[in-house]
């Protein structure tokens, strides 16, 4: 049975490292393993979306609307945009942490403050304070990793030997903050 | 448990970018090149990893091709790629090549974007294919992608001419499983004088016109017969014939539940192979992206299909628009309330030197301004509002010296301003401002220059002083070519320092001459170079605050579209995000209260 990973974020997140451990992982734990992203304009602060698949034999490497066994959005607005990828009672894990687009900063739009009540109202939901677990490990940045750590509890993958993937990914001086960063988003959600 | 270690590294996730690179290079390719451009910018930087290719930005994708032909005609095996519209700019030369044929096998990779996520034009570059004459593959997957390119190099040199690869945005991105295989040793193949092969004057070149024919007959056979073009028959009688990404969508919704003729191979179509399917089946779908090149094929066959009637020739071909066009509907989703969802369009970087330029420019009455492509183009949004049109790369100063000879026949005395960036200049740019010069028209003409190509990703390009690899390379001085070009007005600035560009804007548009500005500072996102550090100082070295109780609120500073500036609504202040701020200081020229501050260390 093939299971379908979205994540979504804002460009510069790091979506794209955590999709790269997710399938390397994958990978090793001898699964066919697809992925998609859409690459270009993400770093110039639009919205980015990586798509993992896995299962004995993957054929598309694009989840459909209503494919997705589990969301995990880097920022809150992020979530509610992807939602209808969703399985009906599928999960979503949100990262508690809002970034307002150009629309927002201009004084035209509101942030929807109300996106997680809205959530909710439809699915399975977690909220992680995934930043600021990130912020007390030391570096920030590793808020992507502290959310792959989500996904690896939540989907059963904590057989796979994580910390050598990383090791293997990364360069030798984030081993260890990364690592710590997946445990404290397992633990997250346990 | 070592063994299946060992057996699992064989295997590696790689994209189709990365899977095309590695199969060149086990395809002996010594030589290639390229203009970046998404989807296939990726292509020629992993193949510049490779010692034993000769990798090089070229500075446009004809200029690409051309190298491309000269490595194959002395004999190397040589690959070119680009985007779906690059190969609009390099189709004079394939369109000729696929008569001379080749020496060294040449393969074209063209970067399709059904669904345009990061192009100007959705365009279905199979059908160049078809017009030049030249044979197609179209791979499904990653582990496609490095054979087939294999197998292009080995087609190409069999059959005497080069080869197109057609690639779309999924296949370039996706990842999937592959696995690897070593590096050919191919010899240099000698180039023997042959005018009649390699000079195309109207008298050989119609020899060769009929010898590409003779050519062609015997690739219908090579279709026919390869293993690129091939049947799985499953139950019932229903038929999808599909190429590239479209098939594996295909399998994802209807799996074993009907037939399948999955074409490769798709230029010359095996019309054999497509007949033998269809009169074996009752009902035949036609699963392709973009244009119906399949059908229309087809149907000239003879054979009623569904194909374009149900399934749109409009962006992606995904799961989702299949399973809604065969069986009007899609997967059960969630139904939710979106109203207050709000877009999040891609923006100008904290610190982009693009900024200060927009700022003023937007500013200026009766002007028009003629725009290109590059991170640029956003100038034409809120709250810019600079740039009033965009076609293609190198368009804006030859559209706008087009624009500004019309405008002058009327009396509102409009004004045209163009604005291309470093990269894009060298591009094409170059050849529109030789119009420019020649034509007279008093245009302005504005090089953002920030120091690499940064829409795709940061690439060298002729002006960064470094060539693919990273090996220091002669730099091109915009400032001298415009001016051997001719052009008698050239300024260059920091576009940083808003005041001088609202002056310099205002003394060039009382001028009645073309002229040239240089807006002249790095991208934020840049890697900076030993001689980038030397040549703007202190850039990207600080950040700024704003000193809360000066602050009034008045927004004004919001109003450069800096993303690192964010308007607390409750405390009706705005503060700086200091993680994405680089002090680059147009913020800090606007404010009216002198409230925001050079942060200490």
């Amino acid at each position: 049975m093939t299971k379908s990973i979205l994540l979504a974020g804002v460009g510069g997140q790091g979506t794209i490292l955590a999709g790269k451990l997710l399938t390397q992982g994958l990978l090793e734990a001898g699964y066919d393993v697809k992925m998609s992203e859409i690459l270009g304009m993400s770093q110039r602060g639009g919205d980015v979306s990586s798509q993992v698949r896995y299962g004995d034999k993957v054929e598309s490497p694009v989840i459909e609307k209503g494919g997705a066994d589990i969301i995990v959005a880097f920022e809150k607005m992020e979530a509610l945009r992807v939602l209808s990828y969703l399985k009906p009672g599928g999960q979503v894990v949100v990262n508690d942490f809002q970034m307002p687009s150009m629309p927002i900063l201009m004084g035209d739009r509101d942030y929807p403050v109300d996106a997680l009540l809205e959530i909710e109202k439809h699915a399975k939901l977690k909220v992680i304070p995934a930043s600021e677990i990130a912020k007390g490990l030391g570096n920030g940045k590793v808020m992507n990793l502290v959310l792959l750590g989500t996904i690896i509890s939540l989907m059963g993958l904590s057989d796979i030997d994580w910390p050598r993937i990383v090791e293997e990914s990364v360069k030798p001086a984030f081993v260890d903050i990364n690592i710590k960063a997946i445990n404290a988003g397992i633990e997250a959600v346990r | 448990m070592g063994n299946l270690r060992e057996e699992i590294s064989m295997k590696q996730l790689l994209t189709g970018n990365e899977a095309v690179a590695r199969g060149a290079y086990e395809a002996g390719v010594i030589y290639a090149a390229a203009y970046p451009g998404t989807p296939s910018t990726e292509i020629l930087e992993n193949i510049a990893q490779y010692s034993e290719i000769i990798g090089e930005w070229a500075p446009n994708e004809k200029v690409a091709l051309e190298c491309v032909i000269g490595a194959s005609f002395a004999g190397g095996r040589a690959l070119a790629s680009m985007k779906h519209v690059g190969l609009n700019v390099a189709a004079d030369p394939l369109f000729t090549f696929a008569y001379t044929g080749v020496n060294g096998g040449a393969v074209i990779i063209s970067a399709d974007e059904p669904g345009q996520h990061s192009a100007q034009n959705e365009q279905d570059n199979r059908n160049y294919a078809k017009a030049a004459k030249i044979p197609m593959f179209e791979a499904a997957d990653s582990q496609e992608c490095l054979d087939m390119v294999k197998e292009a190099f080995e087609v190409s040199e069999e059959f005497d001419i080069p080869v197109l690869f057609r690639m779309t945005t999924r296949l370039c991105h996706g990842k999937t499983v592959v696995e690897k295989g070593e590096r050919k040793d191919v010899a240099i193949r000698e180039f023997v004088k042959t005018p009649s092969k390699y000079v195309m004057v109207p008298a050989m070149a119609r020899a060769r016109r009929k010898d590409l024919e003779v050519r062609l007959n015997r690739l219908k056979e090579y279709s026919e017969s390869c293993t690129w073009n091939y049947e799985e028959i499953n139950q019932g009688e229903i038929g999808v014939i599909a190429s590239g990404p479209s098939y594996r969508y295909a399998k994802e919704v209807f799996g074993d539940s009907v037939s399948y003729l999955k074409l490769g191979f798709t230029n010359p179509l095996p019309e054999g192979l497509v007949k033998k399917f269809c009169d074996k089946m009752h009902t035949i779908y036609i699963i392709e992206e973009n244009d119906p090149y399949i059908e229309e094929r087809v149907r000239i066959l003879g054979y009623d299909c569904q194909g374009k009637n149900i399934f749109p020739s409009i962006g992606e071909m995904t799961p989702e628009v299949i399973r809604q066009a065969v069986y009007g509907e899609a997967l059960p989703s969630l139904e939710y309330d979106t109203s207050a969802l709000v877009p999040r369009p891609p923006t100008l970087c904290a610190g982009c030197p693009h900024r200060g330029f927009f700022f003023h420019l937007g500013k200026k009455k009766n002007i028009m301004i003629s725009g290109d492509i590059g991170c640029y183009t956003l100038g034409f949004a809120k709250p810019y509002n600079a740039m009033d049109a965009t076609i293609c790369m190198g368009a804006s100063f030859s559209m706008g010296h087009g624009a500004q000879k019309v405008f002058d026949q009327g009396d509102k005395g409009t004004r045209v301003v163009s604005v291309l960036g470093d990269s894009t200049f060298f591009h094409t740019g170059i050849n529109s401002l030789i119009t420019v010069v020649y034509n007279q028209s008093n245009t302005i003409n504005v090089i953002l220059d920030n120091r690499v190509t940064a829409m795709t990703g940061h690439q060298e390009n002729p002006g960064s002083g470094k060539n693919i690899k990273g090996d220091p390379s002669t730099m091109l001085d915009i400032e001298e070519i415009v001016r051997a070009l001719g052009i008698r007005h050239v300024r260059t600035i920091d576009p940083n320092n808003l005041k001088q560009v609202d002056e310099t804007l205002n003394e060039l548009l009382a001028i009645n001459e073309p002229s040239v500005l240089i807006t002249k500072w790095p991208c934020a996102l840049k890697k900076l170079s030993p001689w980038d550090i030397e040549d703007f100082p202190g850039a990207f070295q600080s950040k700024n605050y704003i000193q809360e109780d000066l602050c009034i609120g008045c927004k004004v500073c919001i109003r450069c579209g800096c993303p690192a500036l964010i308007f607390d609504k409750e405390k009706k202040k705005t503060h700086i995000d200091i993680l994405q701020c680089v002090g680059c200081d147009v913020c800090t020229q606007l404010c009216p209260t002198e409230a925001i501050k050079k942060k200490e260390d």
